[in-house]
């Protein structure tokens, strides 16, 4: 999701782009998908304050659970997204500038709707945290070690972390089960596979060899290339217990 | 016909997707510490996300605690509000409604179920009741939650997390969930609604 607060035409654009994404929300919903993700890319370089009313409009029709990614920096940005009716928040790169922010989140709201997002890539042997990789100008190595990062922010209160596999992502190969298995041996929180689906057998591969609890996909979906309700039928007759999919018409 | 909803404050809790189920169900619900708009409501509801501890200070401060006990209409306790209903919860030891009997316990961290217990479960009914009528037993449920009620006769559904536990509990005109309905998809709609149309 990006914001714009420039000049009026990309506002008009921007409400546009909510549409589309309620609209998209909502064949998810209907789908079967357990949770959405929305990754607020929008830029607030001088600090002002950001306009999420979309947070809203999804909550008003969104009936599965949500969580906001990106632009959250203090107490006072998760507790708009919470009010607006998210159930969670994902924190990744304030985080790494300032790791207590998830010990006071999590006291503020709960460890529960505190998620952890890592961008992490395998180099010499060994995973790395990335960080700033909403910009690739910025994207840089944060200097720790993908399982010690993820063992100091459980220790404060984060409750889900979502590993974002960067030597996968785009490339739609498959998620990296062997870093998931990895993080999976000292993530006792849920742990969220994401980066490099490509095909319904990578879902299965990562749920099966990784033992993660959740995998997270977006280009599959939008490009309708992958259907939920069809990956949720495979799944299951692969003997992975997930939700069915169902018939979600009633609302 | 009267739809009128009250949704009881008990602080701390984040109810907009509930407001907002409500809204998609054709009601309007008003969130409310008043004891006349809950006396007069047709149906009440009690959410509640946080510590038990604080949401019985808030409905003690606010003289909710008689007037609760003493609503005749369908009430639907709601997670932290269904564990408010119960005797007591285990969660820094504080007394509670009183209203279905029960301690709410912390569930039982093991091996693939650490808690708080987050995200989609089963639910077996146990017993017959209105308000899951139309909902397939087995039927998945969204739950986020650290404690909960163990089964008993007042049981009407059950999930697992490291041991069995409560997922529908409900005695005379109080019911309650201890997943989320309003964040559970259509079967979390249909219990709503379910709810919304008992008659007192």
């Amino acid at each position: 999701m990006r914001d714009g607060v420039v000049v009026k035409g990309v506002q008009f654009r921007n409400h546009r782009v909510v549409g589309e994404i309620v609209e998209l929300a909502q064949r998810y919903r209907n789908e079967g998908a357990d949770e959405l993700v929305f990754y607020d890319i929008t830029a607030s370089p001088d600090g002002r304050s950001v306009d999420r009313a979309w947070v809203r409009r999804v909550a008003a029709v969104i009936d599965i659970p949500f969580c906001v990614a990106g632009g959250i920096r203090s107490i006072a940005d998760a507790e708009d997204v919470l009010n607006k009716g998210a159930d969670k928040i994902s924190i990744n790169t304030p985080a790494l500038e300032d790791p207590d922010l998830i010990t006071r989140l999590a006291r503020r709201f709960g460890t529960q709707c505190v998620v952890l997002g890592v961008d992490s890539c395998e180099q010499d042997g060994d995973y790395h945290v990335y960080q700033y990789t909403g910009d690739p100008d910025k994207t840089s190595a944060a200097e720790r070690l993908t399982t010690h990062w993820i063992q100091e922010a459980l220790d404060r209160g984060a409750g889900e972390v979502v590993l974002n596999c960067m030597n996968q992502d785009g490339v739609r190969q498959g998620y990296d089960n062997e870093q998931l298995r990895t993080v999976r041996d000292v993530c006792a929180v849920p742990l969220i596979a994401s980066g490099g689906a490509g095909a319904i057998e990578h879902f299965r591969d990562v749920f099966r060899f990784a033992d993660v609890d959740g995998a997270l996909a977006a280009s599959v979906f939008h490009s309708a290339e992958i259907d939920i309700r069809d990956l949720k039928a495979y799944l299951g007759s692969e003997g992975i217990e997930v939700r069915p999919a169902g018939d979600q018409r009633e609302q | 016909m009267a739809r009128s909803v009250a949704i009881i404050d008990s602080g701390g809790a984040n109810i907009a997707s509930l407001q907002f189920a409500l809204e998609r169900l054709g009601y309007g619900a008003s969130l409310t510490n008043s004891p006349d708009v809950i006396r007069s409501a047709d149906k009440v509801i009690l959410p509640g996300v946080g510590a038990a501890a604080d949401a019985m200070q808030r409905l003690r401060d606010g003289g909710l605690v008689d007037v609760i006990r003493d609503l005749r209409q369908p009430v639907l306790g709601i997670c932290l509000g269904m564990q408010l209903l119960a005797d007591a919860s285990e969660e820094e030891d504080v007394d509670c409604l009183g209203i279905i009997p029960g301690v709410a316990r912390r569930l039982q961290v093991a091996e693939g179920f650490p808690v708080p217990n987050m995200g989609w479960c089963p639910v077996t009914r146990t017993a017959d009741t209105a308000v899951l009528e139309g909902i397939g037993d087995g039927s998945y449920f969204y739950f986020v939650h650290s404690y909960a009620l163990p089964a008993s006769e007042f049981t009407l559904a059950t999930a697992r997390h490291a041991d069995a536990f409560s997922a529908v509990i409900g005695r005379g005109n109080f019911v309650a969930a201890q997943f989320h309905p309003e964040r559970s998809s259509a079967d979390g709609a249909r219990l709503l609604r379910n709810f919304l149309e008992l008659t007192p």
